[in-house]
């Protein structure tokens, strides 16, 4: 049996939750005042993603960078090596909102997307 | 000389909400006039997620939300002007005179019916928080840093420190992370934060960075760059204690203290303001006092949501086009004063006109300390017309209740709503 102790994101109640946990299964989230807060517990402990957002260097934009997000959650542990891996990418201008700036970031499967739309200088 | 129906100060998320609604509600002659060289506002420097969730049902970044309404206003084909800064506001009997400067026009004198101010916040800088130490480069509001970082793509820093645990500092305690920086602590003088939970946990216990409640910064170490801050305790009088000082080394202070709304300009034009939002004092439609001139957004109070900045602006937009609709415009009408009191800080709007007020009337409101388990309650007199329980209010979460128009007319006698927080 493991136990964690976490707090709830999604209203400002911040309900301390105290999920049990036997190996990698889930047997009881406590604390929680709403369904959501079990949702949370149950996904933050076994599961956790984020959405990473960032901006990369845009080459012959009128903006010098263009901001930049995954298209959908990556596992939490990937966010500080996929946002490294950030630096040394390039995007040539023009750049639309949506346009995939990288296919696969860090392995993960998922897509980097613009989040801006940069002209042509 | 040209003339408008609405001139809109400020095209970022408020005024650009504005100018769509006033257009859908009729107005032809409008023009926004924004100071940057891009419409949007902050949010272009706001890259992070989680914007939208009650206008669009999804999570979008700070450019994305922005350019669902830039889209509009190129659809509807909405004058605008960029790198523009309105230096006055003049209100003249029932015409407005705006004065603004750019490079292609140079000065203009805009004559106009009506004016939506849309100017929003800023920061609270280093000067306006006291703290000892010399001057040296390296110390930035949290904002600016956003803005290096996100739009120009410049690092300000290597080790950081933040004080403050406003919204935009946790957002940039996680942002400077990313790029490589080491966040050495957050300290924030109040006992609680004033930031949304979901960044307490995902900007900063994601990434192990220290929340240091009831601490802030004693001195600023280093002459020509910052070498290093110290940080100490702080009593309830937020007074440092002696011996808790501690030392941390670093490039790089951030201030994440809060917003104040950005009004010199109504000011000069006469503009009545509350001293406790620092934005105009507004009636059911937004109007301060200045008969045509309306406030949205964060420059009459700031708002956590950008969300709730749209809804507001919207009706800004909808109230202007109805006093330019309207025929008779001195209606002799009654207020109502709302007064706040026992824990509640302002609300918005400060008065009602009954006649003029809707059906359903949003009071938005702020707290002033952490409260658990309290009732809001409205009364008119002895009449209790709201009693509302809440689990938990925070300073940092503004709220909203629902007048109706029904519970105001029907008891006539009285002149102010008192709104206050109490026990069960």
């Amino acid at each position: 049996m493991k136990i964690k102790e976490l707090t709830c994101i999604n209203c400002p109640l911040g309900c301390a939750l105290t999920v049990t946990l036997d190996g990698e299964k889930v047997i009881k989230v406590e604390g929680n005042t709403c369904p959501k807060g079990k949702t949370y517990g149950e996904k933050e402990v076994t599961n956790p993603t984020r959405i990473l957002t960032s901006s990369v260097e845009v080459i012959g934009g009128k903006l010098p960078v263009v901001s930049v997000k995954t298209a959908s959650d990556i596992p939490k542990n990937k966010i500080k090596e996929c946002a490294a891996g950030l630096k040394n990418i390039t995007v040539q201008a023009p750049v639309k909102i949506g346009d995939i700036v990288l296919e696969n970031i860090g392995g993960t499967g998922i897509a980097l997307i613009a989040t801006k739309n940069v002209e042509r200088r | 000389m040209q003339e408008y129906e609405l001139i809109i100060v400020g095209g970022g998320p408020a005024g650009l909400a504005a100018a769509i609604s006033a257009r859908e509600n009729g107005i032809e002659r409008l023009l926004i006039l924004e100071r940057d060289y891009e419409l949007g506002g902050i949010l272009n420097q706001c890259i992070h997620n989680g914007f939208g969730l009650h206008t669009f049902k999804e999570e979008l970044t700070g450019p994305e939300y922005a350019q669902r309404f830039i889209d509009q206003v190129f659809e509807k084909n909405i004058p605008y002007k960029l790198n523009t800064m309105v230096l006055e506001i003049e209100a003249c009997g029932d015409e407005k005179m705006v004065t603004a400067i750019n490079k292609e026009d140079g000065l203009m004198r805009l004559k106009t019916k009506s004016v939506i101010l849309a100017m929003g916040c800023r920061e609270r800088p280093r000067g306006a928080l006291n703290i000892p130490g010399y001057r040296p480069a390296g110390i930035y509001t949290a904002g600016t840093a956003q803005r290096l970082v996100n739009m120009e793509g410049l690092m300000p820093g290597r080790e950081v420190v933040i004080l403050g645990s406003g919204d935009i500092g946790l957002i940039m305690a996680r942002r400077m992370t990313l790029e490589g920086a080491k966040v050495k602590v957050v300290a924030e003088l109040l006992p609680y934060s004033g930031g949304l939970q979901r960044n307490i946990v995902q900007c900063l216990e994601d990434f192990d960075i220290p929340l240091k409640l009831s601490h802030t910064v004693v001195e600023v170490h280093g002459k020509e760059r910052v070498t290093g801050v110290t940080l100490a305790e702080v009593d309830e009088n937020r007074r440092p204690i002696p011996g808790t000082e501690e030392f941390y080394s670093c490039d790089t202070l951030l201030l994440s203290c809060g917003l104040i709304p950005e009004n010199e300009l109504s000011v000069k034009a006469g503009i009545e303001l509350s001293n406790i939002t620092s934005g105009p004092v507004v009636n059911e439609s937004l109007e301060t006092n200045i008969k045509g001139i309306f406030a949205c957004g964060n420059v009459l109070h700031v708002h956590d949501l950008v969300d709730y900045v749209s809804e507001e602006a919207k009706k800004a937009g909808q109230q202007a086009a109805a006093f330019l609709q309207e025929k008779e415009s001195d209606k002799k009408e009654k207020t109502i004063i709302i007064q706040p009191e026992g824990g509640i800080r302002y609300t918005v709007p400060q008065k009602i006109r009954t006649e003029s007020m809707e059906e359903n009337l949003t009071v938005r409101f702020r707290v002033g300390k952490v409260y658990e388990n309290v009732y809001v309650n409205v009364y008119l007199g002895d009449k209790q017309i709201i009693h509302k329980k809440r689990k938990k209010m925070a300073p940092g979460e503004m709220e909203q209740i629902i007048l109706k128009k029904s519970d105001l007319t029907q008891e006539l006698k009285f002149d102010k709503i008192i709104m206050k927080l109490e026990e069960a």
